[in-house]
């Protein structure tokens, strides 16, 4: 398998992060979850998970895709847009 | 209380063409976008089928920005360490009206919000819609920035993760079955490499897609367009396998395992990539559209799950076009009557059965059962490139005859399943 570093990629492209996250999680319902399939289909590795098992999302890099929401068994994300003039920008499209 | 006649959330392909439509017909139109211009949020893979679209807006094709017009067609299966292709040429692409062109959806939909604020809608930018303002649930507005606008109607062409119908209340939960993951980069190249290095000339493109072991299994595929000045270089992976089949890879992995492909090396080397992007995509045709309409509110484009694989054909953008206007119809009807009501609007549907849009997504309406079939996307690219590495490879072994081979390889346990899913296939 190659190596990729996500942030190299995310690199590319103009973000706008805004103050508070657009994405939040129903940490009781992640700790109970054994798929945690966040980890692995996010294509902005926005969800990661620290040693002590608790999940972490780094929403300034998300590319607002869906994925996630979609693939959550559990609807433990409460998924939103990010407020209007903030978030990735793209250029190409 | 400002009030205006119609609200288009999104200023999108099919958003964008409700508010050409509306604005043409005079109607008061207000397209609110939640980007920094229209296009920050669109991905497209892309092409547009043309000839379906072409009569909708004749004056706006000829000054806008397509990339390529594409005059060949490539299906290439990949197994590990080799690839077998298909490729189609045809002459008559090369005549206008063209079949089909490669867009980019940024810089598209900024030249094609232009045409619609001279039309005289107006496009606000940077604005998320918050919120819908409901009576007894009828849609009566939006609430955008901590106002609230009033409208007769409210348009959601809000993309495929479409807030504003769930809101209206006309779609349920998402299923990962129903969806893909679409991951894409943009390399640049100048023109006239592009050109040498797919036997173009000036302004025609290819459009190649990829199956077999590039998704290790998983229901999905590769794809390449040609731009003006950049390669659309992609994957796309069902949802549901993505989640269950738990590779251990993620999805930007894969892609850059794609880009080192032999096949996909010389073709972007020296290129500089410009851009990452990702978005889902609906992949369950008829079966997984919305409600299309409610009172004061109608839905259109990908909000509407206007998008599918059609097996060699993947269509989107040209539904999104297509609703849109016949929003915008549906709209300019109630208008004339001064009836918003879910039973005036309706009226859009029947519009819809009326055209393509329905037509092809009803016709293809078993496609997504048919192309979910692993096999399609391990087994047969696998086999083909066996076969074909028997068939051509001379070794130090005397040859067999070409029917043993073949036979050889096809009395395997697949054959029966080959049969089989060629007539799925065929009856698709």
């Amino acid at each position: 398998m190659v190596e990729v570093n996500i942030k190299d990629k995310l690199a590319l492209d103009t973000f706008k992060p805004a103050k508070e996250s657009h994405l939040k999680l129903n940490q009781e319902l992640c700790r109970g979850c054994k798929v945690r399939c966040c980890l692995f289909v996010c294509p902005a590795r926005v969800y990661t998970m620290d040693e002590q098992s608790e999940i972490h999302i780094e929403f300034e890099a998300c590319l607002e895709c869906g994925t996630c929401l979609i693939a959550c068994p559990h609807n433990a994300i409460q998924w939103n847009y990010p407020q209007g003039g903030f978030g990735v920008q793209f250029r190409y499209g | 209380m400002t009030k205006v006649t119609s609200i288009v959330v999104g200023a999108g392909l099919a958003g964008l063409s409700a508010a050409y439509s509306l604005a043409r017909d005079s109607i008061d139109v207000l397209v609110v976008e939640r980007g920094d211009y229209p296009g920050a949020k669109n991905i497209t893979g892309g092409r547009m089928y043309f000839l379906p679209i072409r009569s909708l807006f004749p004056e706006l094709w000829d000054e806008a920005p397509w990339e390529r017009h594409i005059v060949r067609e490539v299906l290439t299966g990949v197994s590990k360490c080799s690839s077998l292709s298909i490729e189609f040429s045809n002459q008559k692409y090369n005549n206008k009206p063209y079949h089909s062109f490669t867009i980019l959806g940024s810089r598209f939909n900024k030249w094609f919000a232009q045409k619609v604020a001279e039309k005289g809608a107006r496009v606000i930018n940077k604005y998320k819609v918050d919120d819908l303002i409901l009576d007894n649930g009828k849609v009566k507005g939006i609430v955008v920035g901590g106002a609230q606008i009033e409208a007769d109607v409210v348009i959601a062409a809000d993309g495929t993760m479409s807030q504003i119908a769930e809101k209206a209340g006309l779609r349920g939960k998402r299923e990962p079955q129903d969806f893909a993951l679409g991951v894409k980069e943009v390399i640049a190249l100048s023109p006239q490499t592009i050109e040498g290095r797919f036997r173009l000339k000036a302004d025609e493109g290819i459009a190649q897609l990829f199956v077999g072991s590039l998704t290790k299994g998983m229901l999905g595929a590769g794809f390449l367009y040609t731009n003006r000045d950049c390669i659309s270089l992609g994957l796309v992976l069902g949802i549901k396998d993505l989640t269950d089949c738990h590779l251990n890879v993620m999805p930007y992995e894969l892609l850059e395992e794609f880009k080192l492909r032999p096949e996909i090396v010389p073709l972007i080397n020296g290129g500089e990539s410009v851009e990452y992007s990702a978005h889902v995509l609906s992949e369950s045709g008829i079966k997984g559209m919305p409600k299309l309409f409610g009172d004061g509110i109608l839905v259109a484009g990908d909000a509407a799950g206007m998008a599918m694989n059609m097996g060699l054909t993947v269509r989107g953008m040209e539904f999104a076009i297509a609703s849109g206007a016949l929003a915008a119809e549906a709209v300019r009807m109630a208008k004339k009557q001064n009836d918003f009501s879910a039973g005036a609007l309706s009226k859009y549907q029947d519009l819809l059965k009326e055209s393509f849009v329905w037509k092809d997504l009803n016709t293809f309406r078993h496609a997504p059962d048919v192309l979910a079939n692993p096999r399609l996307f391990g087994e047969y690219p696998q086999l083909a490139c066996t076969m074909m590495e028997k068939l051509m490879t001379v070794g130090e072994e005397p040859k067999k005859k070409l029917s043993t081979t073949i036979s050889k390889e096809l009395r395997s346990r697949l054959a029966l399943s080959l049969l089989r899913d060629s007539f799925r296939f065929w009856r698709m």
